[in-house]
């Protein structure tokens, strides 16, 4: 099972990652939150422990949530009913301006009647920080988002990247104890975007804040997170760290949202203490696991396995019983650095396979219609149960 | 006390973090009900009440009597205003004219909003310009421009008869005429105005798909752009039709003695017969009729905000 | 096709404005005839100019519209931006419905039922408060202020619906309060709506005739009742004259204002909308 890998996979577990020790606490803590507007639950019955200095990422489709969630440890919204405590601290009826939390606003929200530098001052002036200290602070912020040049503009005079920059350096200015991040890049285009993703992540590590990041986009936050949650209609489906949701999605959905993946629906014959066997008649196989899995014979599950730890071969492998299907190249689609191909089961299932192409002068290895046996390790599949 | 420590800034701090919202809805809040609604309920006491030579002239509608309230509720006013049909007719003429004059409006007006809609980015500011500036100049003085056009020695006459077409002068001027062209010409840009801001809202490649789809220009005008302009529509109507219902200038100014308005109606029982519990009661009847337009054009308005929002 | 509808709606437009502009461009005129017949065209002269200036009843009329003007035009905006605010940015609370309904309401409310119903108001109120005693300039204020305040509430209403609210979301997530969001942040970014709401709400108070024959009292006469009295019996070359510098002074603000809200309109959509050229 998953325990046993992850004791494998992480040595020094506790002091890196502190999701894996039971005794550490959490710098904020989600209770049994719910968000209802008129009858619809926006955010349903979500439990949720964020530790500090994580960059934790909220990954879900369009209006599953995120935002609201995120509105509501900022204090934009009161829950319906649950409790948020940060630090400790419960923040039921502590307003926005109160919560030791900052905000970088989807649209930015930069003040369009102020220069940059009174936008980046903004949160000093209200703590009534003096001024010599504004001074040098604002300097030393707009320095690290190498937004210096630009101080004495105004927000219509920046370009988008610009004007990123600087709502990030006003949500830093006031050291915030959590930094919320709504699709922080969501207005950038994709090269901006990949080298920004980086720069966050390198002033994140310097400055030390706990992050809070919402995102749409699957690469985005496996790149840059922490830990990711994936939340489906109000609810999160899965917390893990990226490495955990890609290579041990507890769910359909989880499995398809990060990454590709093929699920083969299948019922379980045999089940043993060290192995387990799914026959599916979908893939017209018998599926061998390399672990218990917990259910009884003949229930449904599914097998997902990631297109990448599929094996092709164009001719028949020694051993057919168990993790192998044979069928016909239907597509090719060739990325540059790998290809994928679409199978055609003989069962009429379609799978998809991808391999790396290592060598620039070899010849297409297949071609449509050419019959292949796809075939898979015990151990590359997930055993899923929803 | 910890109160005791607080300087006094802090202490107003906290009193309208606390009470802040309250005040800030209440201060309007209150001035509209004391100045606003407050009003229709002394209207609607002092309609049930008889005239009197007093000061003020009407008889108390409370009464203390035996350290007890009595309440006097006199129906003649209202029995009055049903048996004399003077203001029935007044009634009935106001709605006709009313409407007959929204609908003008419309008319001019329609053209004109999708004229200034579908113009181009700095002759269209101009343009919406010249429609919002006559409303921003003076109504009476846009009315009285008209005494002077329409009148029996006006600039129409003299025109006319200089030019040999009529040799006896028109009568224009005090004419139900004459107040049409007042109504509509004073009213014109509330009409425009609401109607602009729907139909420049309106995507135009909505009437090129109607168009790709087969739709004659016609068939498109009438099947998608005049079904998406029903808001503008309907609240630049409600904004002509209901002010126009109970207007007094124009009438008066630019009407005949014979041409009744309810407006006319209640300035005149109010001003020239000082009879205010009459004045009252036709304002109440006034209010009564417009009740369900003024209700319906509230609730276009606050759809119309909860589109933009 | 094209063509066609595009001659209608010119042809919409040429006669639309004209019929808006010819009767004001006649009154302009006939402002500068030498005598007093409007009909006949006979010669230049600013004499009516200056019987107008030594007609004293007049500009004392005036001069009560003006004073009028700008109390309840200030006052109205007191009244009428937390109406505004309350009406886009606080959400449910218990009587909005009402609330909504106040400020409606008299955006269309016969003059005359306005007039009069405040008039009874003021008539009761002195019966048994003994305020305002008498009525005059301050009831003619009250008045005003009360419609004008709708007007601005509906201005600043838009204004502020049409405005991203995570500008001021943003300013309280960084540790201001209601109130001072209220005048560092958003006061600031509607300071063209308030412009446009005191100049309409001056130019609704000069204008009005109805509500302040309703509540005016002895020696508290207004310009536009002084107007009335002398237009009922007919054209008066002097009310041309009066009527033209309206008309003058009017524009020139009308046009200065729009000049600047546009400017700074255009401003804040190239911020929105992020111009990187
Ligand atoms: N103020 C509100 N009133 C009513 N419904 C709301 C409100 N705010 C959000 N919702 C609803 O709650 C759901 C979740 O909204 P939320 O903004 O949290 O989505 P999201 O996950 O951020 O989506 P996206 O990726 O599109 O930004 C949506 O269905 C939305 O329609
Ligand atoms: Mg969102």
């Amino acid at each position: 099972m998953p325990e046993a890998v992850l004791e494998r996979a992480h040595e020094d577990v506790h002091k890196t990652q502190p999701w894996n020790n039971p005794d550490a606490v959490p710098y904020i803590r989600f209770e049994n939150v719910t968000k209802k507007f008129g009858d619809f639950y926006a955010v349903d019955d979500v439990s949720l422990d964020i530790y500090r200095h994580e960059l934790f990422a909220l990954l879900g489709g369009s209006g599953c949530g995120k935002t609201t969630l995120l509105r509501m440890l900022a204090g934009f919204e009161e829950p319906t009913s649950g409790k948020i405590y940060i630090d400790g601290v419960d923040m039921a009826g502590v307003p926005a301006y109160e919560r030791p939390t900052n905000m970088m606003f989807q649209s930015y929200a930069l003040f369009p009647h102020m220069t940059v530098e009174q936008n980046v001052a903004f949160g000093l002036v209200q703590d009534g920080v003096s001024r010599s200290e504004i001074k040098e602070l604002v300097a030393e912020m707009l320095g690290l988002v190498q937004m210096s040049k630009f101080a004495k503009r105004k927000p219509h005079q920046l370009s988008g990247g610009q004007r990123q920059r600087v709502a990030l350096a006003r949500s830093l200015i006031k050291r915030p104890k959590v930094l919320l991040l709504d699709e922080p890049l969501g207005a950038l285009d994709k090269k901006l975007r990949e080298q920004t993703q980086f720069e966050l992540v390198n002033i994140q590590e310097k400055v030390g804040t706990t992050f809070v990041m919402v995102t749409h986009d699957q690469e985005e936050a496996m790149t840059m997170a922490s830990r990711i949650a994936v939340m489906n209609e109000g609810v999160i489906s899965q917390t893990g760290t990226p490495f955990e949701l890609y290579e041990y999605p507890n769910s359909r959905y989880t499995a398809n949202f990060l990454g590709q993946v093929n699920l083969l629906e299948g019922v379980l014959v045999d089940d043993d203490e060290k192995y387990a066997v799914i026959k599916s008649d979908e893939a017209n196989c018998d599926i061998y696991i390399d672990h218990a899995v917990q259910g009884h014979e003949g229930m449904t599950f599914w097998a997902a396995i990631r297109p990448e730890r599929l094996r092709l071969t164009k001719t028949e492998p020694e051993e057919t019983k168990y993790n192998c299907v044979s069928g016909k190249i239907e597509e090719i689609g060739y990325l540059g650095g790998i290809s994928t191909y679409h199978v055609r089961l003989e069962s009429g299932k379609r799978i998809k396979v991808t391999e790396p192409n290592t060598g620039r002068h070899n010849e297409p290895t297949y071609t449509w219609e050419d019959r292949v046996w796809v075939s898979w390790e015990a151990g590359a599949a997930s055993v899923l149960n929803k | 006390m910890s109160s005791d420590k607080l300087t006094l800034k802090q202490r107003f701090d906290r009193w309208m973090i606390k009470h802040g919202r309250v005040l800030v809805i209440g201060i309007p809040y209150f001035w509209l009900f004391l100045f606003f609604l407050v009003p229709f309920l002394i209207v609607l006491k002092i309609s049930f009440s008889v005239a009197e030579y007093a000061q003020p002239p009407y008889t108390p509608l409370f009464e203390w009597i035996d350290e007890g309230i009595t309440i006097t509720l006199n129906f003649g006013n209202y029995l009055f205003l049903l048996s004399d049909s003077l203001y029935a007719t007044a009634y009935l003429n106001s709605i006709r004219i009313a409407a007959i004059s929204t609908i003008i409006t419309l008319l001019i007006g329609y053209p004109m909003a999708y004229g200034i809609a579908r113009a181009r980015g700095s002759m269209r500011s101009v343009l919406l310009m010249l429609v919002i500036l006559p409303f921003w100049t003076s109504f009476l003085i846009r009315v009285y421009a008209w005494i002077g056009i329409l009148d029996r020695e006006g600039l129409i006459n003299a025109f006319l008869l200089w030019t040999g077409i009529i040799s006896e002068p028109l009568i224009m001027r005090q004419t139900e005429f004459a107040v049409y062209v007042g109504i509509v010409y004073t009213y014109l840009p509330f009409m425009i105005l609401p109607l602009y801001s729907t139909l420049e809202k309106m995507d135009v490649s909505l009437i090129e798909a109607a168009l790709d789809l087969g739709c004659k220009p016609w068939q498109a005008f009438v099947k998608v752009t005049l079904p998406l302009s029903m808001p503008g529509i309907l609240a630049g109507s409600l904004l002509v039709f209901i002010p126009a219902v109970g207007e007094f200038v124009i009438p008066e100014l630019l009407g005949g003695p014979n041409t009744l308005m309810i407006g006319r109606t209640l300035w005149n029982e109010f001003f020239a017969n000082r009879d205010w519990p009459i004045a009252s009661a036709v304002a109440i009847a006034m209010l009564l009729f417009l009740v369900v337009p003024i209700m319906w054009f509230q609730h276009i308005q606050t759809k119309q905000e909860e589109r933009e929002q | 096709m094209n063509g066609k509808r595009s001659t209608f709606l010119i042809s919409a437009l040429v006669f639309g404005f004209a019929f808006l502009y010819v009767p004001i461009l006649l009154v302009i005129i006939y402002s500068f005839n030498e005598g007093k017949l409007v009909t006949v065209w006979a010669g230049f002269s600013t004499k009516w100019y200056v019987s107008l200036f030594n007609n004293d009843g007049m500009i004392d009329a005036a001069w009560n519209s003006l004073r009028i003007g700008v109390m309840s035009a200030t006052l109205a905006l007191a009244l009428g931006t937390p109406a505004g605010l309350v009406m886009s940015r606080f959400g449910r609370f218990k009587g909005r419905t009402m609330f909504s309904g106040m400020i409606a309401a008299p955006l269309v409310m016969p003059e005359v039922i306005t007039g009069l119903s405040l008039l009874l108001l003021f008539v009761t109120l002195e019966q048994l408060v003994g305020w305002p005693a008498g009525r005059g300039l301050s009831t003619i204020t009250i008045a005003h202020t009360t419609f004008c305040a709708a007007y601005v509430a509906v201005v600043v209403q838009s204004r502020l619906s049409g405005m991203d609210i995570s500008v001021e979301e943003a300013a309280m997530d960084l540790g201001a309060k209601p109130a001072k969001i209220f005048f560092v942040i958003t006061l600031p970014m509607i300071l063209p709506a308030l412009l446009a709401g005191w100049l309409l709400s001056f130019t609704l108070s000069l204008d009005d005739l109805v509500i302040a024959s309703f509540v005016a009292g002895p020696g508290s006469t207004t310009l536009p009742m002084k107007v009335f009295s002398s237009v009922r019996l007919g054209v008066s070359p002097e009310i041309n004259a009066l009527a033209t510098l309206i008309i003058l002074t009017v524009s020139i603000m009308i046009v200065i204002a729009s000049f600047l809200i546009l400017r700074s309109e255009r401003m804040r959509n190239r911020a929105a909308n992020g111009s990187d050229a």
